[in-house]
């Protein structure tokens, strides 16, 4: 059986008295979409940020084609070689852009560091026709795109260094409907084109539904349910993923139920609810 | 804590007739009347809004959709008397039979401390972190109200707590900080803060966007609660079409400063009878939608420096013929019952394939 491309294995990562990784693992096979879906403090961006490593695990290991990545790159060419691994697209294309570098200058940067023997400009052209930019957002300074464009640019940017995985974070969340489907559909096509990975980090189900092959439920910390996306979606086994699918708004949607759902899953826990000032509400 | 609001005490008749009944209400039930409102900033091709006519009855929630750039916020501001600066404006914005866009200081100072609240996106953005609960819930009705109906300080800190309760919080959250509690409960204060001074409309600018999934539910949950039981009439801009959909009594959609449809939620969601709406609807991914490809809209909206002849979405518009880019299309009546409008030439061959383009 061949190695599967990204493999996390018991993840654990706590900050003081908060375990925001509790013993995560999951499995992301060659060319396949995995979803992690929880609401927010569930841990899921954590996972993620462990995972293209921004952040370090107290315990566990992420392993890319079966090789453990080292939690400490030493020296160029393994930080380089780390970066080929896995990239990372963020939420915010406001905030993920050098608003003083232009959009080839970008592309030209990244291309020179991975790769210096190659002539970057036809790839350059290359990577902007894959993610749907003209030879004219080329030439622009990120101010002067909107946010789909911007989200286009950080994932030309990504897809530069040719990762093996790429993670994406809430990618399309600020993104307005009809530029998300644009850039959901663009992801599908490269998906088809490249034997790329995703880790899809996402609070929406109807996201998750669209790019996934796979899904992990995140509550506190933990995976609740895992498995096919489609399955879970449609016959969900956890009283959490039962209450996140509630929670979409659909015709005949009952918010009244939804939150007496909430808090009956919220009262009996006996373990602090991850606020933003949460340690005021130790329960 | 105590949470659930639904076995609280009902509170006595509110006294939401009091601000209308002194401003000589018109006696019509409509809150917000806002009346061929176009608004042009300087150094734009094209007016931001451009002739949007929408209405709020008391006790009704109004859904105003579209993406970023369409005007849907401004609209709502225009309800405050909040425009930008060096914008020029036509048509009137009523509240309350009474015109928001002729008022003097005092008169919109009045009007955004008993008449109008506005509920934000961001609960966190929208407070001083400096300053406790407490002090941000009563600061509307004594300090910012002058004169007799300025509020006691023990009054309003007595109505704070009963509003406080009703959102399903407790009066230790009066004495707290905002960075103690959670973004949830933050916007609960925030609706409380909001109701404090009684207002005749609520404006609800993406008030669960910034939260979590299954919070949004309970915010909604109770905004609904509170709508029925204070009368309060609700103006939701949301760019969420099923939340709209889910929630509203009637919904507008807007896109590049017009109202492009507008009727009642469940129709217009239905059976779109514009191909903007149409497209909407067919590019959210759905749950029940398969995986692989949506059907996007390709485009992007016309940036305002761009002048619009004709319809604004015929550069996108699967429908679009000649006339489009040559003629503005009116808002016509496409159904036979409660109102329904639709500014789309080709209205009509929308029909049957209303199902197709949302499936």
């Amino acid at each position: 059986m061949p190695e599967p491309l990204l493999q996390a294995v018991d993840l654990r990562r706590s900050f003081g008295t908060v375990h925001a990784v509790d013993g995560v693992s999951f499995t992301l096979p060659e060319g396949g979409s995995l979803g992690i879906v929880g609401g927010s403090g569930s841990g899921k961006t954590t996972t993620a940020r462990i995972v293209v490593g921004l952040e370090h695990a107290d315990a566990g290991e992420v392993r890319v084609r079966g090789r453990a990545r080292p939690s400490r790159a030493r020296g160029r060419e393994q930080r380089l070689a780390r970066a080929r691994e896995v990239q990372m697209v963020f939420q915010d294309p406001y905030l993920s852009l050098d608003p003083r570098t232009g959009v080839d200058q970008v592309l030209r940067e990244t291309l020179r560091l991975h790769f210096p023997d190659r002539d970057p400009e036809p790839r350059i052209r290359e990577l902007l026709d894959q993610v749907g930019l003209g030879t004219r957002a080329a030439d622009a300074l990120p101010r002067q795109l909107s946010g789909g464009q911007r989200q286009r640019v950080a994932i030309a940017r990504a897809l530069a260094v040719e990762p093996a995985v790429l993670v994406l974070d809430e990618a399309v969340a600020a993104l307005d409907v009809s530029v998300q489907a644009q850039i959901l559909n663009l992801l599908a096509d490269i998906r088809e084109q490249t034997p790329i990975g995703y880790l899809f980090i996402t609070h929406d189900l109807g996201v998750v539904r669209c790019v996934t092959d796979e899904v992990i439920v995140m509550r506190h910390g933990s995976v609740v349910e895992a498995g096919a996306t489609a399955e879970v979606l449609a016959a969900p086994q956890h009283p959490y993923t039962r209450l996140l699918l509630d929670s979409v708004p659909h015709p005949g949607w009952n918010p009244d139920r939804i939150a007496a759902a909430r808090q009956e899953l919220t009262s009996p826990l006996a373990q602090p609810t991850q606020h933003t000032g949460g340690r005021s509400e130790p329960t | 804590m105590t949470r659930g609001p639904m076995t609280r005490p009902p509170r006595p008749a509110s006294a939401n007739g009091s601000t209308a009944s002194a401003n000589g209400s018109t006696g019509s039930t409509t809150t917000l009347d806002v009346r061929g409102l176009r608004v042009t900033l300087p150094g734009t091709a094209r007016p931001v809004l451009d002739g949007i006519d929408l209405t709020v009855g008391s006790g009704e929630t109004v859904a105003l959709v579209g993406e970023s750039g369409s005007g849907k916020t401004l609209t709502s501001r225009s309800a405050l008397g909040l425009l930008p600066p060096g914008a020029t404006t036509e048509g009137t914005v009523l509240v309350e039979g009474h015109d928001v866009l002729a008022m003097d200081a005092d008169r919109l100072r009045a009007l955004r401390t008993d008449t109008v609240a506005m509920i934000f996106q961001d609960p966190r953005a929208a407070l001083n972190p400096l300053r406790r609960i407490g002090d941000f819930l009563t600061e509307s009705v004594c300090s910012a109200r002058t004169g007799d109906r300025a509020m006691g300080r023990s009054a309003a800190t007595a109505r704070a707590v009963e509003l406080l309760d009703a959102v399903g919080l407790d009066d230790s959250a009066l004495k707290k900080y905002p960075s103690q509690v959670s973004g949830g409960m933050l916007q609960r204060v925030m609706i409380a803060a909001a109701l404090m001074g009684d207002p005749a409309l609520l404006l609800a600018d993406e008030p669960t966007t910034a939260l979590d999934v299954t919070t949004q539910a309970e915010v909604i949950a109770l905004l609904a609660r509170l709508r029925e039981r204070f009368g309060t009439g609700l103006l939701f801009v949301t760019h969420d079409l099923d939340l709209a959909a889910a929630i509203s009594d009637r919904v507008y959609v807007m896109y590049a400063g017009r109202i492009v449809e507008t009727g009642p939620a469940e129709t217009l969601f239905a059976r779109p009878r514009h191909p903007y709406t149409a497209a909407l609807l067919a590019s959210t991914p759905r749950l029940t939608t398969p995986g692989g490809r949506l059907a996007a809209i390709p485009g992007q909206p016309p940036d305002l420096r761009t002048p619009v002849t004709g319809c604004a979405f015929a550069a996108r518009c699967p429908l679009a013929t000649e006339v489009c880019d040559e003629h503005a299309p009116a808002p016509l009546q496409v159904s036979e019952g409660p109102v329904h409008l639709a500014a789309c030439h080709h209205s009509d061959r929308l029909v049957g394939e209303g199902s197709a383009v949302d499936a």
